[in-house]
């Protein structure tokens, strides 16, 4: 039971290191070993979405993660994607579109949604639907969260425009 | 003005970085212990046996507490009738919580609640209507109520149907599980963090559990990750369980239920079975109904008898029912203990009725719309009665519905999909316009009160608590708007903080969508006593005052010292205009925050409690003799709802919803419109996909297991479900009663706009030449199944 392994890992830009049973679950050395609670637990079972992070590029739910498969990897949770002063253009769209409601959902929405419009810069109304089918949420009926990610879309791609 | 506008939720900032803080996300103490339940393993039985060495004996448990460890084993009822915390004797339901395990983690305390040794004599558990029927197995007395002579109108109907509709339940799945955290401190003193949506029923029962006076403890609750109703009792047992752990260990406590235990051990919406019977005209109008009622309450009273109250009281939907008998049969199962759920049983009941009209028009083959305007309340009628008795002074249904039709093409498009229909073998679309008249106020006359505080500090900050729980709905974010516009300050200024039963006591429920209406005007009464004593001061002395910068610093005169500022207003008191940050009396004008400052060096209090109770109620649930008024008003509104279906699979998507709806003078538009598009989608997911199935006896044991304990089962609306068109709008009113700033609720009322989703299946079910009648939900199983049924090869 108390085999620890060495676990090196990069999350949001900072390296960490610590010693953890390789069978702890990524989202438990997220929120308990180094206190990063925007992922949330919301159904231990990978369907939900709302412990979404990002894994080397690749969108990946915590909740059924051993931490010994992400070691070496790097990590990205909402708390790396942006801060109340300098919002992410999703961020900032999940707010000012009313994307949210209990907000349970909302961490892993926009962590998902980041790759999201990393794959698919310019996705359509269907393209975002399939996009975002792994993720659940109860309050919104979805409507604008899908709002919320044609507008961020649309903002990172003319701001993309303007540098270019 | 701050209110009727679209401000975004206040929380929105801290969502979308991640740091708001739901329960299970505050910082722990050293040595916070963990919880979890023992879980029964049938669904019904006798407890021969409980070995709890083996749990004591896991890794990491500090602690086990079984059924023998109490004296008087903690009631977790949100109801006269007890509700026992753990199974004393006899199993009721698979999953019943046995023994509470403490342990140092999470997951330790679930690993040792598996190792226990169970015997158990295990009984055929009770587990359907049927089966409670033939087993007599009822909560209480069947209700009935009655309007007129429903059964000699019946008898000379040119027109008579009788038929059935199965509604099944439905799981809350708040994506924030249930959790709660109890520190203990002096003495007595217990502080329990929950995700509650009744913060005052948590206080009273951790209190009864601990043998201590309400006084020594305190609940607190910032946010809650999603609430529906499943938050009004289903938190007990976890913050009793808590606080009295954390009382035994002198530790901190936190229990959070992982999905799978939530869902096996929590109430959900109520299963119903209607039973009907119809006398109607030739035009679809009906004379009389009879409505029998069937619900299913699992193994405990929790709130089923005013959830099956609600049930009869929105029998009639928005139809005038000239002569109507509501008979409702409640009945005890060997299943979880079905409890509040966002409508809080008004949804069976308006399905019920909307089935009949469904029937009503098959039978004439009529459109369906035509027979709901042939049954509405009429316009600007006096003396129509709902079949309890109250009067309808509010209806606006006609011109709602009217502009809905106009708005949605519906006409236009009725006659589109006729022609595709005819043209397509294989897909067919379907169309149905349902309306909604939801009643809004507590059944239980009691609870329509609410009580609110405020501050305001010599800064001209203001700071705001009330007895309302925030659950994403914004009610934090609306009432924060009624006291910045009482006070004339930007909603910013008014810093809006976590329930607590220490700061407003005796709270209701955030529930019955009545939030805002409630807290809302008790906060209102509150910031009006503060003003006013501020408008006597200011209007009655001169003002003094120093001047400050933007950072609040004093400024200096050219002696250094204050800049001091000298003002007269004049005018009456209540003419002091309190508006853009400043305070003014039309010539002479001064900060917002300077008032406050002057105030205070005057010796004027600038804190306050408010207070309102709901006018005009009276409610008798026997309905006995008196006045009968369960609601002080009621919501309105309508949807149109298009579907296509795919005869050789049953699949079926929404292809366009369209809705209109009542919120008075809305109070924040933008929040209002997402309660009702995602009410919509919670109310078409219930009927449409989302099935709770437990296990039928077999293959040696008994069943009554929830198999759809988790999402991967228990499919709810994603992302693609939702309509592919979906046009929402707000019909221009205002509420008839002295509401908040003339608003309505919106909490529960458009979740039974969700109805147009299950009767246009049905329309499509029909263009598919079947007249099954739909059970609900309506999975793509059910669909191909009344298809097939037509052509034969039903099973």
């Amino acid at each position: 039971m108390s085999n620890k392994m060495h676990i090196k890992m990069n999350v949001n830009g900072k390296d960490e290191e610590f010693l953890a049973e390789p069978r702890e679950l990524l989202i438990y050395t997220l929120r308990e070993r180094l206190n990063i609670t925007g992922p949330h637990i919301g159904c231990d079972t990978s369907h939900c979405g709302a412990c979404t992070v990002t894994i080397d590029g690749k969108s990946v739910k915590a909740c059924t993660m051993f931490v010994a498969q992400a070691s070496g990897s790097s990590v990205t949770t909402i708390e790396g994607i942006g801060t109340p002063d300098s919002l992410h253009p999703l961020q900032e769209a999940f707010k000012e579109h009313h994307g949210l409601q209990c907000g349970y959902c909302t961490p892993g929405m926009i962590t998902r949604a980041t790759k999201l419009l990393e794959e698919n810069p310019n996705p359509t109304e269907e393209d975002i639907r399939f996009g975002m089918a792994g993720n659940i949420c109860r309050c919104t009926g979805y409507q604008n969260i899908v709002k919320s990610i044609q507008a961020a879309a649309v903002e990172m791609s003319s701001a993309k425009e303007a540098a270019e | 003005m701050s209110v009727h506008k679209s401000r975004p939720h206040d929380s929105g900032p801290l969502h979308v970085t991640g740091e708001a803080r739901y329960t299970d996300d505050l910082a722990t103490p050293v040595g916070t212990l963990h919880l979890a339940f023992g879980m029964a393993p049938v669904a019904h039985g006798v407890l021969k046996s409980l070995d709890l060495a083996p749990v004591r004996a896991m890794p990491g448990v500090r602690l086990v507490l079984g059924p023998d460890d109490f004296a008087q084993m903690p009631d977790v009822s949100p109801s006269p009738a007890p509700e026992p915390l753990l199974c004393t004797g006899t199993v009721q339901f698979h999953g019943q919580p046995l023994f509470i395990v403490a342990a140092d983690t999470h997951l330790q305390a679930r690993h040792a609640a598996r190792a226990a040794g169970i015997e158990i004599d295990e009984l055929p558990p009770i587990l359907t209507i049927d089966d409670a029927l033939a087993a007599k197995r009822f909560l209480e007395e069947p209700l009935e109520w009655e309007k007129g002579a429903p059964d000699a109108a019946l008898t000379i109907a040119p027109h008579r149907v009788q038929g059935r509709i199965e509604v099944g339940g439905q799981e809350h799945f708040y994506l924030e599980g249930q959790a709660a955290m109890a520190v203990p401190g002096d003495g007595d003193e217990m502080v329990v963090h929950a995700s509650t949506q009744h913060p005052s029923e948590i206080q009273h029962k951790v209190a009864h559990a601990l043998h201590v006076p309400f006084a020594e403890v305190s609940v607190q609750v910032r946010r809650m990750g999603g609430g529906f109703g499943g938050k009004e009792s289903q938190g007990n047992a976890l913050a009793i369980s808590c606080a009295l752990v954390a009382r035994k260990t002198g530790r901190a406590v936190k229990m959070r239920y992982d999905r799978d235990d939530d869902m096996m051990i929590t109430g959900k919406r109520h299963e119903i079975r209607i039973d009907y019977d119809v006398g109607f005209d030739d035009q679809g109008r009906i004379a009389g109904v009879l409505f029998d009622h069937y619900v299913r309450c699992g193994w405990s009273a929790d709130l089923s008898l005013p959830v099956a109250d609600r049930a009869m009281l929105h029998a009639d939907n928005a139809y005038n029912l000239p002569t109507a008998r509501i008979r409702s049969t409640r009945l005890l199962t060997n299943t979880c203990s079905n409890t509040a759920f966002r409508g809080f049983g008004g949804p069976q009941g308006v399905v019920g009725i909307e089935r009949v009209i469904d029937h009503i028009a098959a039978e004439l083959n009529l459109d369906p719309l035509d027979v709901r305007r042939a049954n509405f309340y009429a316009a600007g009628a006096v003396g129509q009665t709902t079949p309890y008795g109250m009067q309808i002074e509010d209806n606006v249904i006609n011109e709602l519905v009217q502009e809905l039709s106009d708005t949605s093409d519906y006409t236009k498009r009725r006659a589109e999909i006729a022609d595709y229909n005819a043209r397509s073998p294989v897909l067919k679309r379907g169309l149905a316009l349902t309306p909604v008249k939801f009643g809004i106020s507590f059944t239980l006359t009691q609870l329509n009160q609410a009580g609110a505080l405020v501050h305001i500090y010599t800064d001209g900050s203001i700071r705001l608590n009330h007895g309302g729980t925030e659950m994403g709905q914004g009610l934090f974010t609306k009432v924060a708007s009624v006291a910045a516009d009482v006070f004339g300050v930007d909603s910013a200024q008014v810093k809006i903080t976590a329930t607590d039963t220490t700061k407003v006591p005796n709270t209701s429920a955030t529930a019955a969508s009545s939030g805002s209406d409630l807290n809302g005007m008790a906060v209102q009464a509150a910031c009006k006593t503060v003003r006013a004593r501020m408008a006597d001061y200011l209007c009655n002395a001169t003002v003094l005052w120093h001047a400050r910068d933007a950072d609040g610093h004093d400024l200096l005169d050219r002696d250094g010292k204050p800049d001091r500022r000298e003002h007269s207003f004049n005018c009456a008191p209540a003419d002091l205009i309190f508006n853009g940050d400043m305070v003014s009396d039309g010539t002479n004008t001064i900060p917002f925050w300077a008032a406050a400052q002057a105030c205070y060096a005057a010796r004027i209090s600038l804190s306050s409690t408010g207070y309102y109770a709901t006018p005009k109620l009276e409610w008798d649930r026997l309905k006995r003799s008196g006045p009968r008024r369960p609601f002080f008003y009621f919501a309105y509104g309508a949807a149109v709802t298009e579907v296509a279906v795919d005869t050789l699979t049953g699949e079926n998507r929404i292809l366009r919803t369209d809705i209109l709806h009542d919120c008075g003078r809305s109070l924040n538009p933008a929040l209002d419109i997402g309660q009702i598009e995602g009410a919509y989608v919670q109310g078409a997911g219930w009927l449409t996909m989302e099935e709770l199935v437990w296990t039928p006896a077999g293959r040696g044991n008994l069943g009554g297991a929830l198999s759809t304990h988790a999402p991967s089962t228990y499919k709810i609306p994603g992302c693609s479900d939702r309509p592919k068109t979906f046009n929402v709008a707000l019909f221009q009113n205002e509420n008839v009663e002295d509401t908040i700033h003339k608003s309505k609720a919106v909490g529960e009322p458009p979740f039974m706009l969700g109805i147009s989703a299950l009767m246009a299946l049905q329309d499509a079910v029909r263009a598919a030449g079947s007249d099954v009648m739909l059970d609900a939900p309506a999975t793509p199983e059910r669909l191909l199944n009344a298809i097939e049924t037509a052509n034969g090869a039903g099973w």
